[in-house]
């Protein structure tokens, strides 16, 4: 601090107590409106302090789900949100720390062109090419399974430069030093290489857990079979009931526990996570 | 790179394998299928193909929908950008200045980045629901009558506060990173010299910060782009009138529930000329940036 100023130290909290609270203030109205029963919204205003039927509404979701809207109960599709989430920050952090080691400590033919086609990848989100991959997963018979939900997603060309920044910091003599010992390149890998970048790793993965609990246009497209559904797609095809109005103690709920793992993984392991992130973007 | 290597033929191309077999079959196959079938054209029965040259193209820019939509995202991607990256500029600040307490309030000001966009479009929509919800109930009390399901202007600024919202938590993060990387000495040799806070912020912060802040203008283009997909869906769908039908949610609509593949192809391509831009300016313009 260069002087002080008590002013702007009282202004600079009140910034930030009014920051917190418009952040929180959604998540307060939701969880509210979570814990009243259906007719509670009838009265024309959103009601503003808890109600009584907590227990009975997120038991009802998590066992039963929505029959009347096709809906599996919400436990299935956090399960499913679960292993999608799992699949693809464990598969993208696989593929990509192997293809980084390949990239790094080996000199082979097309070595140049292999780092182009990945680079690429960058440019090609999947919603500037969402028909024509749906028809590719589509003739493959991969809809309305887990692969479908995760490989096509799994492909990373952040995490594999991500990994080739370590390894290009990592000093040669180690590896040197592991030739030399008779090391082969599997071994050196194995008993260097990754424990060297465990911390990589971990920060890469509450990233990348928190980027496939969160998919949407994706799950959307390749699943019509609701045992398949994630929680977060699911919310909406709730919302959707068009018959009557949406039963919003329950939608609330489903968005409430949506949201909980990630934000769970953020609060618990917030170093990791602002490390992940701000070295996935460099 | 490295002074030695391994010697082994095959390994290199087993450890690469899956990364680029899973890149040229769900990246590089259907992108350039978007691209051929861009320049084609099917009958209504879906049993011919017939190449069209740039037919798509044409019909596509000549579209007064279509350039709604252009003018729409522009628009969108504007406001969501200056929104996100104003109000977490303010925040970092204040966290900057909170000294003390500044790790207390990062903590709860940065996870809404989990919340997943579908989710905060359906929060949001919730809190503007013109029946029950509270935001609407407040706005009625001084004379404005809410309905974004009507009226266009109302529904962008239910998806552009939706858009927004978890995006500052990122912005945050990075001014934060930004600030604390201004040496004090700076600041404090402009307060000998007699400069305020307010002569301070505009002289030393901000322009020390325009690295960080381009660098997060890039991030929030593509941000606002691409990725607001789910709050669209789960809140307006485009709606009323188009009047939130940005180009990714068209590209969506058009090909998956229109069926309208040429159009819906050339709409592709076009967005991918869009990514390729923004991709070249980051990986250019946007090298020496911030020093962590």
């Amino acid at each position: 601090m260069v002087e002080k100023r008590p002013f702007l130290n009282f202004l600079a909290h009140a910034v930030l107590v009014l920051g917190v609270l418009i952040v929180a203030f959604p998540i307060y109205v939701a969880f509210i409106a979570s814990t009243h029963g259906p007719t509670d919204f009838l009265s024309g205003l959103i009601p503003l302090t808890p109600g009584d039927n907590m227990v009975n509404t997120y038991g009802k979701m998590m066992t039963d789900g929505m029959a009347s809207a096709g809906m599996p109960p919400l436990s299935l599709q956090m399960f499913n949100s679960l292993i999608m989430a799992l699949t693809i920050a464990i598969g993208k952090i696989a593929i990509s720390i192997i293809s980084a080691y390949a990239i790094v400590y080996f000199r082979f033919p097309f070595r140049g062109l292999a780092f182009w086609l990945i680079f690429i990848t960058l440019m090609l989100p999947v919603e500037v090419r969402i028909l024509p991959t749906y028809h590719v997963v589509a003739s493959l018979g991969m809809l309305d399974t887990y692969a479908g939900l995760t490989i096509p997603l799994i492909a990373s060309a952040t995490a594999t430069f991500l990994f080739r920044q370590v390894f290009l910091t990592i000093p040669d003599e180690l590896m040197e030093a592991a030739r030399i010992d008779g090391a082969g390149p599997l071994k050196f890998f194995w008993d260097i290489l990754l424990p060297m970048s465990r911390n990589n790793i971990a920060a890469l993965f509450v990233i990348l857990f928190i980027y496939g609990w969160n998919q949407y246009l994706w799950p959307l497209l390749v699943t019509t079979d609701p045992s398949h559904y994630t929680i977060v797609m699911g919310i909406k095809r709730m919302a959707d009931v068009v018959d009557s109005q949406p039963q919003w103690n329950y939608i609330m709920a489903t968005a409430i526990l949506a949201m909980l793992p990630p934000v769970l993984v953020v609060i618990l392991m917030q170093k990791l996570f602002v490390k992940g992130l701000i070295e996935t973007e460099k | 790179m490295k002074r030695t290597h391994f010697r082994n033929k095959i390994l290199p191309y087993l450890l690469i394998a899956p990364q680029l077999a899973i890149t040229i079959v769900f990246f590089l196959w259907p992108a350039g299928e978007a691209v051929l079938q861009s320049f084609q054209q099917e009958d209504a029965f879906g049993l011919k193909t017939s190449w069209v040259g740039l037919a798509n193209y044409s019909d596509l820019f000549s579209d007064p929908v279509y350039i709604q939509s252009l003018e729409v995202t522009v628009v969108f991607t504007i406001a969501v950008t200056a929104a996100a990256l104003i109000v977490a500029l303010l925040l970092a600040l204040a966290v900057d200045r909170a000294v003390k307490s500044g790790p207390a309030y990062t903590t709860l000001l940065v996870w809404p980045y989990a919340v997943a966009p579908a989710v905060v479009g359906v929060l949001w929509w919730f809190l503007f629901n013109p029946t029950i919800g509270i935001l609407p109930y407040l706005l009625s009390l001084v004379g404005y009558h809410w309905n974004h399901a009507l009226n266009g202007t109302d529904a962008m600024i239910l998806v552009v506060i939706a858009s927004a919202w978890p995006q500052v938590s990122y912005n945050f993060l990075f001014f934060v990173a930004g600030l604390q990387s201004i040496p004090a000495s700076m600041r404090e040799a402009a307060a000998i010299d007699g400069a305020g806070p307010v002569k301070r912020f505009f002289t030393i912060t901000l322009p020390l910060l325009s690295p960080t802040t381009f660098f997060l203008t890039v991030v929030n283009f593509v941000y606002a782009m691409f990725a607001t997909f789910p709050v669209i869906h789960a809140t307006t769908k485009g709606g009323p009138a188009g009047s939130t039908d940005i180009l990714v949610f068209k590209v969506y609509n058009d090909g998956f529930i229109g069926l309208n593949l040429g159009s819906s192809a050339a709409q592709s391509v076009v967005l991918l000329v869009i990514v390729i831009a923004l991709t070249v300016i980051q990986f250019r313009f946007v090298e020496r940036r911030v020093q962590y």
